[in-house]
């Protein structure tokens, strides 16, 4: 396995409190692979992600609990100097909002071309045309005249596409995706999402797919885990999910999805909120949403249950669930 | 914005279907950027910050009319003599008090000393007490607030606590306390000073700028890209904070000008025989009903090259604050 997160926790410190940020969250994924984290804001999914970058403001943010094995090393047991060494070279980062993620002050070209001066001390001559070279990869047209512009200078697209470059620089073995796409134009996150799955094959690179749009999860990715208030509640390869969900919460999710052959109904929305992350319900944390909650959903908590090989579902009812 | 997906070249027609499997041509067909021209000076050069900045301040009478008058005063202050030919220190006690006549325009001091060589040349004090001493300021501000802003923690309640002490000490006060028991009859002294009590200005400045600048993404960005602490800060931050801190040093360049002469003027700050406005403002200030001219050039040169420092400073905010614009 290229990452192994085993039984993470991260807790937020604030001034009203600890706000449980991830309860226990165990995923991998393999070089190659493409393993797509969904859930809503505030369940996690960025936090478990910026945890495995080691990128987590700290304080506030605290691990308590778990490791995270990359490559057979766990993470967070090396030095802050040899983590940084790790980050960008071996497993790479990109973020939802290009323009935001880009330095407004630099040129891409600059940018781009940190990358190898940081990781691999090469001169800015060289870096710059390494930074040509990329731009190429990820066919931005007429890149040598535009590694002299700045982030601004591009449309949405064309940013998401330098950071696609950044990130693959140096041909890390682990890409995480945070939401890559929610920032732009349908018609483009398309072409960014093709673009990112084509150079993963070519890079043979496990990816990490963070989004909570289940439309680009089922193109691109191997197999999904589905996350709750901190907590995974289903993990399955895609096409078993999309089939038969085994947890009320993932059931939930596709029914919300608006379908063509639904027209004129009304569309379904899980009901309530979110819980809140300092004072997460007893029991099953989305029992106070879940239509087939119970007696026993509101005292203890589930655990992963096995419903085949390769198939959890952290629900006491996931037999009722998938039969309907 | 239907142009922009006409030029992307992309068929979108299925909405929102549930999987993303929609007929989008490959991603051969790029999206390029929108209206091209848009975003790139006139020469198709690209545009930085400060390329902007520049551009707005060429067109700010405000900034041609300072600039021009800085401009003047740099240049006779390197160079006194190509506008006043006598010597500021050669004085005729028998001309003491006298007006304005041929050749000394603006008449004689208490000393008998030329008012106007003395007036040309008290501004290579005063500009280079200004320049030196907003230098220092920007540069201890600038670093120690810039790491107090970026490690937060420990090191900034202390750093903080600390600038809020010197923020307690009167400057007049506390210039006539310390300046009091130095005896060196250089600009030194007074500059040093200034640096001590001024540093914490520009230190809160820089700390609040770097606060802002490091909670950008990009910054996070570049830290999961492998960046060092020092490169983020110098490479990342730095330039998107420093804005602010240049504006708030133009303006205390003007500040210091004025400091220094209400020193000089209080018997604190330079000595004579040092050529210095505040001084001369000093000298001239009992015979104000007599011989107001004694008193009326240095004091007016002051006045417009405090205000000209100050007026840079605003035009320079205006051109580097977005916000503003």
């Amino acid at each position: 396995m290229l990452l192994e997160v085993r039984d993470l926790q991260v807790e937020f410190r604030t001034r009203d409190g600890v706000a449980k940020a991830v309860n226990g969250v165990s995923y991998g994924v393999d070089a190659g692979e493409t393993l797509a984290v969904l859930g809503e804001s505030g369940s996690g999914k960025s936090v478990t992600a910026q945890a495995v970058m080691g990128i987590l403001d700290i304080p506030p943010g605290r691990i308590t609990g778990g490791e995270i094995l990359f490559q057979g090393r766990d993470l967070l047991k090396l030095k802050e100097d040899e983590r940084r060494k790790v980050r960008g070279a071996e497993m790479a980062m990109i973020f939802q909002d290009a323009l935001s993620s880009l330095n407004p002050v630099l040129s891409v070209g600059d940018q781009l071309g940190e990358m190898f001066v940081v990781h691999r001390g090469m001169s800015k001559k060289d870096a710059r045309a390494k930074a040509v070279d990329l731009m190429e990869r990820v066919r931005i047209p007429a890149a040598r005249e535009r590694v002299k512009d700045y982030p601004h200078q591009f449309s949405g697209g064309m940013r998401q596409r330098i950071m696609i470059a950044m990130a693959l620089a140096l041909e890390p073995a682990l890409i995480i995706a945070d939401e890559p796409t929610t920032a732009l134009d349908v018609t483009v996150q398309a072409q960014v999402m093709d673009l990112l799955a084509e150079l993963q094959r070519e890079y043979n690179m496990g990816l990490i797919l963070i989004t909570h749009d289940l439309g680009v999860v089922a193109d691109v990715a191997d197999k999904i885990a589905v996350m709750y208030a901190g907590r995974i509640v289903e993990s399955a390869p895609v096409h078993d999910i999309y089939k038969v969900p085994a947890h009320p919460y993932t059931k939930g999710l596709l029914e919300s999805i608006p379908r063509l052959d639904q027209k004129g109904q009304e569309l379904y929305a899980i009901k309530g909120l979110p819980p809140n992350l300092m004072n997460i319900p007893p029991g099953c944390a989305f029992n106070p949403r879940c239509p087939l909650a119970q007696d026993v959903c509101r005292t203890d908590e589930p655990p992963l249950h096995e419903v085949d090989e390769n198939r959890r579902s952290a629900c006491h009812f996931w037999r009722e669930c998938m039969n309907g | 914005m239907p142009e922009q997906h006409e030029s992307e070249g992309v068929v979108s027609s299925a909405g929102m279907g549930g999987a993303m499997d929609l007929a989008v041509s490959e991603a051969e067909t790029l999206e390029r950027t929108p209206g091209g021209p848009e975003g790139t000076g006139p020469a198709g050069k690209p545009r930085s910050l400060w390329s902007d900045a520049w551009r707005d301040l060429r067109r700010n009478p405000v900034f041609i009319i300072s600039g021009l008058v800085i401009l003047f005063l740099v240049v006779i202050s390197l160079w006194p003599s190509l506008i006043a030919s006598g010597n500021p220190l050669k004085c005729d006690l028998a001309k003491a008090q006298e007006g304005s006549q041929p050749g000394h325009p603006f008449g004689y001091d208490g000393q008998g000393c030329d008012v106007y060589t003395r007036t040309v040349y008290g501004t290579r004090i005063s500009i280079s007490v200004g320049v030196l001493a907003t230098a220092g300021i920007a540069l201890l501000g600038s670093v120690l607030g810039g790491l107090a802003g970026y490690f937060s923690g420990g090191y900034d309640s202390l750093m903080s606590r600390i600038t809020d002490i010197f923020f307690a000490i009167p400057v007049v006060l506390g210039g006539l306390v310390l300046l009091s028991v130095v005896t060196s009859n250089t600009i030194w002294p007074v500059i040093g000073f200034m640096v001590l009590l001024g540093w914490t200005q520009v230190y809160r400045i820089a700390r609040g700028a770097v606060i802002i600048a490091k909670q950008n993404d990009y910054v996070q960005a570049a830290r999961a890209l492998g960046a060092s602490d020092s490169r983020i800060l110098l490479r990342h931050i730095a330039p998107n904070a420093v804005a602010p801190v240049i504006v708030v040093a133009t303006i205390a360049l003007g500040t210091y000008i004025a400091l220094e002469a209400t020193l000089s003027y209080l018997g604190v700050g330079l000595k004579p025989p040092t050529v210095s406005w505040g001084i001369d403002i000093s000298a001239a200030s009992p015979y104000i009903r007599n011989a107001p001219h004694m008193l009326l050039w240095p004091a007016g040169a002051l006045a417009v090259t405090v205000l000209a420092f100050i007026m840079l400073g605003d035009a320079v905010r205006d051109a580097l604050d977005p916000k503003l614009r």
